[in-house]
């Protein structure tokens, strides 16, 4: 039988005997023992999106009781005075690492446009396609890494593109950690692939350059520059951040035995090894008929997951260079449909953030208990609102990101990162 | 003998059965109907009627490369000019059943024939219906389900199928009326439903028509007047800067679509109201166009009237717009620096000039456009000369420009190079399900460009992971009896170099050179296990660039 190329995480570090201790292993177990981990670290951030819409009555922004509440308690938290949905118990418990801002606005309330709005700051624009915050991130430093640096854990219908950066700062897509990665294994001995990649190269790409354009690997294709890129990640030690398997059970059990729950698990691992930008979705928020029990079933996924990454982050020093992001693209309406449900609704909902640059137990803006029906206007139910675009500037500064430096876009008009203005109340 | 009677009606039974089951199995893999007997029927075309033409657009290129001291490349192999036709017309290369009846007729004839074959083939239809549907109504879903979607590009295949004129097919589009599912092309106008609370959005198709139909980038006209001379409109020979008043005029005419749920999408009075930049007060905005007004009739009503002036026969920059697309779906790549960027204030390339001059003339024929592309020397040219090539070279049209193929192309040319067959609906159904489900996987993972279809961005790693161990590239080289060419060189080759041929035909469409055949025929010969051998060259020329760029 072939000698089969030794690419899985499952051949590195799963035969037992013959395995030789990465320095990435090393240095995880390192952190799991010590809680120490690199101060010099890029930052990072990990986008937890929340797919459909998630209610802010449901999750961060309840107003039980009254009119618009539905079915909902509030809980307290562990910051002094502040209460969320008691869906999510244990989140409460880590709302002192995070500032949440309940008074988010778009004007976009259909889901392809919203997501898009969300993640890129920017509305769709016939002329121009925007990267998303990930894509902006690896842009704007020349880190390498053997494995991407931009991932979409469980990829939605709209995984975060890179826009006018190119297609080489889309996030490569990721299913369920507990599956393989995607397209990393040879599946055949090293030698006869190596025999592969040089017949490619020593003949047949030769040939092809003969006579063509000068230059052109360089100029133009950058064939075997990605392909020895994709041979490194095949055989990275890196791959084994992706598999959380490697945890002990009682970590996978905190983050919840669902996709969503390895996700986040693997998002953290992933950060370790230097990825800049890892988004892990979570469906099911679209919650036009029987919102609560909806909204409720989602937020079971997330309680256990959203508290454990933060108290893993926080444990391991990483909160100071990783920025968490939980949100969606956009909440629900106060109003309670005939179906019980809620629909879409962007003026006014919510998002929490955690981690580097942002302030600690914080609470910015609010959504008036009890709005009048007839309300022209909903933003006047508002206090401190902010639009999608200040949240992006927020961003990008929380991570030492100049929002406002333009880049020059491939119809040459210059656009700055992010046209919004930083939340300062949030910022520390 | 009611025994004997009871066997034989019970032989009888099983056999009908067996019969049917395995009618079903070779429906199922291999398709029942025979190729169209319109093939052979089909007449050979004649050139004659666009040589005049086609002669006009190489003197021009001539002329510049006399003008600026390049060498031109030869023309290129029959073969080579033929997979750039059927990667420009039906979104994959040629399979070896294509190539091999090429090969009967005489060399002269071939690309005349093959080009001729695509046109009528139902491929073409699809293929370019969701090309232009791309661009006519984007790549977004939003409100704009899936199932409009198809409508429309459904609508549009029978358009390119009846060669429909191209004035005709804008004016239905601009002026269409009803509802969606009646008149599939009213959904141009209902694919803005979704930033507009359900009503036209005069904006977002000003954007469009500014884009597809006139080749004009005006959107920033949108918020305020050019400050940057980034946007030039009026006559070319009296250019003026673009002002926001270009572009709500010219959305202004969309403001006169209605709609109502009973009747879907009437013609009513414009009725457009905006602030200026800078002002405080609403006003109503007349419609107007942003240059040539001497074209737009008087009369009528207003989207009528746009329909009219963008298709008149002296609105040249329409023409060339549509030039432009055309010219940028057969390259992969536009003519100029954008495919719907063509400044009024700048000098037109002579070549797009004539064929625009023949397009107007031809009444706007979009077969004839095609052909006239493809017969002239900028496609025919050869990639590789004998000169050191450089981007100069390229961008004068010395050699045929190497472009990266599309996703959507290069998940179709491998799903091609793993059939003898061509891969259309006459396919079986388990093909046409796997074309289906690995190109939407593949284009998927690869990354769908959207609608910036012909961004000329290098190859990624992800999509080097995927051709070197993805599905469609497993699937390919896995050696299938019953559906995969691989199998079939395997089994059919009469010799080891026929083999090695047989599979450059198929992944790279050419043969091998001498060195190439001589080092895999070789390889075969020694190798203990010839069936891996062969796996092995397939994966080496799927994951070639040659595959994955057009040259």
């Amino acid at each position: 039988m072939d000698n089969l190329m030794a690419f899985s995480r499952r051949t590195l570090f799963g035969s037992g005997s013959a395995v030789v201790m990465s320095s990435l292993a090393r240095r995880l177990a390192i952190a799991d023992q010590t809680g120490e981990t690199d101060s010099a670290r890029p930052k990072s951030v990990i986008l937890l999106w929340m797919e459909g819409g998630p209610s802010q009555l449901e999750t961060f922004d309840p107003h039980p009781g009254g009119r618009i509440g539905g079915d909902v308690k509030a809980i307290d938290t562990s910051i002094k005075g502040v209460q969320i949905s008691d869906l999510l118990p244990r989140t409460a418990e880590q709302m002192h690492l995070t500032s949440l801002v309940r008074s988010v606005t778009s004007k976009e309330g259909d889901h392809a446009r919203a997501v898009y709005n969300v993640k890129t700051g920017y509305r769709l624009d016939p002329t121009l396609r925007h990267p998303s915050i990930g894509a902006i991130v690896c842009h704007a430093d020349d880190g390498v890494a053997d494995i991407p640096r931009h991932i979409s854990i469980v990829p939605g219908q709209h995984p975060s593109r890179g826009g006018y950066l190119g297609p080489a700062y889309d996030a490569f897509k990721i299913n369920d950690p507990a599956g393989p990665v995607p397209n990393v294994r040879g599946r055949i001995s090293k030698e006869r692939y190596d025999r592969r990649v040089s017949d490619l190269y020593e003949l047949v790409e030769k040939e092809f350059r003969r006579g063509r354009l000068v230059d052109l690997e360089k100029r133009r294709t950058l064939h075997q520059t990605a392909t020895n890129a994709a041979l490194r990640m095949m055989s990275s030690e890196q791959l084994t951040a992706f598999d959380v398997s490697q945890e002990p059970k009682g970590e996978l059990e905190a983050f919840g035995d669902h996709r969503f729950g390895r996700g986040c698990l693997a998002a953290s691992r992933l950060i370790e090894v230097g990825v800049r930008c890892v988004e892990v979705t979570l469906g099911g928020w679209d919650s036009h008929i029987t919102n609560h029990t909806s909204q409720q079933s989602a937020c079971e996924t997330l309680d256990p997951a959203l508290s454990a990454l933060l108290t893993r982050l926080n444990e391991r020093d990483l909160l100071d260079s990783t920025l968490v992001v939980c949100g969606g693209e956009f909440g629900r309406t106060p109003t309670i449909n005939p179906a019980e449900g809620r629909d879409h609704w962007p003026h006014g909902f919510s998002t929490l953030l955690a981690g580097c640059g942002i302030r600690r137990g914080t609470v910015y803006g609010a959504t008036a208990p009890d709005p009048p029906r007839d309300r022209e206007d909903p933003l006047d139910d508002l206090s401190d609102a902010v639009t999608v675009a200040d949240l992006h500037a927020t961003i990008l500064t929380a991570l030492g990101i100049d929002y406002q430096e333009e880049i020059i876009t491939p119809v040459g008009r210059p656009l700055m990162r992010s046209e919004g203005e930083p939340i300062a109340g949030i910022l520390s | 003998m009611p025994n004997a009677k009871s066997i034989f009606l019970n032989t009888l039974r099983w056999c009908w059965f067996a019969l049917l089951v395995l009618i079903a199995f070779g429906y199922l893999v291999s398709g029942l109907s025979e190729p169209s007997s319109d093939d052979e029927a089909r007449p050979r075309i004649s050139n004659d009627d666009i040589a005049a033409t086609v002669n006009l657009v190489d003197q021009h290129r001539l002329a510049s490369l006399t003008a600026a001291g390049l060498e031109s490349a030869p023309v290129a192999d029959w073969m080579t000019i033929c997979r750039r036709l059927s990667l420009a017309l039906v979104g994959n290369q040629m399979s070896l059943e294509e190539i091999r009846e090429l090969q009967r007729l005489p060399e002269s004839e071939r690309e005349s024939v093959h080009l001729a074959n695509l046109l009528n083939d139902t491929r073409f239809h699809n293929y370019w219906a969701e090309r232009w549907t791309r661009f006519l109504v984007g790549t977004d879903e939003g409100q704009f389900i899936v199932f409009r979607r198809r409508r429309f590009r459904l609508w549009l295949a029978e358009m390119f199928s009846q060669n429909r004129p191209y004035d005709q097919m804008v004016r239905d589009l601009i002026t269409a009326e009803g509802l969606w599912t009646d008149k599939p092309q009213v959904n141009f106008l209902t694919a803005t439903f979704d930033s507009n609370n359900g009503q036209v959005d005069p904006v977002r198709l000003a954007a469009r028509t500014s884009r597809a139909f006139l080749g004009l980038r005006i959107d920033c006209l949108q918020c305020h007047s050019d400050f940057l001379g980034n946007v030039s409109l009026g006559d070319a020979s009296d250019s003026r800067g673009g002002l926001q008043t270009d572009f709500h005029q010219l959305a202004a005419f969309f403001s006169s679509a209605k709609t109502s749920e009973l009747q879907g999408v009437r013609s009513g009075e414009v009725d457009y109201q905006y602030t200026y930049l800078d002002e405080t007060e609403e006003v109503s905005v007349e419609p107007a166009v942003p240059y040539s007004p001497e074209l737009l009739p008087t009369d009528g009503d207003a989207r009528s009237r746009l329909a009219t002036w963008i298709t008149h026969r002296d609105n040249r920059q329409a023409a060339l717009a549509a030039i432009s697309h055309v010219w940028a779906l057969m390259f992969g790549r536009p003519a100029g620096d954008a495919v719907d960027n063509l400044p009024v204030d700048q000098q037109t390339d002579p070549m797009l000039g004539a064929l625009a001059d023949d397009f107007v003339a031809g009444k706007f024929n979009m077969r004839r456009l095609i052909r006239l592309i493809a017969r002239s020397a900028p496609f025919r040219v050869d990639s590789r000369a004998e000169f050191a090539v450089t981007d100069e070279h390229e961008r004068q049209h010395a050699v045929f420009p190497l472009v990266r193929l599309r996703p959507e192309q290069v998940a179709g040319s491998m799903i091609q190079a793993s059939r003898i067959k061509k891969t259309d609906r006459e396919s079986s159904l388990i093909l046409q399900l796997q074309t289906l489900i690995g190109t939407s996987e593949f284009v998927s993972q690869y990354g769908d460009i959207g609608e910036d279809e012909f961004t000329t961005d290098a190859v990624t790693v992800t999509q080097r992971l995927l051709m070197m161990n993805g599905g469609i590239t497993k699937d390919v080289i896995n050696p299938d009896p019953v559906l995969n060419s691989l199998a079939h060189i395997g089994m059919f080759a009469a010799s080891d170099d026929q083999a090695v041929q047989s599979l450059y035909l198929c992944v790279v469409n050419r043969y091998p050179t001498e060195s190439e055949q001589k080092h895999f025929v070789d390889r075969l010969r020694e190798s203990p296990n010839r069936k891996k051998t062969r796996e092995d060259l397939t994966w080496v020329l799927l994951n070639s660039s040659e595959l994955a760029w057009n040259h």
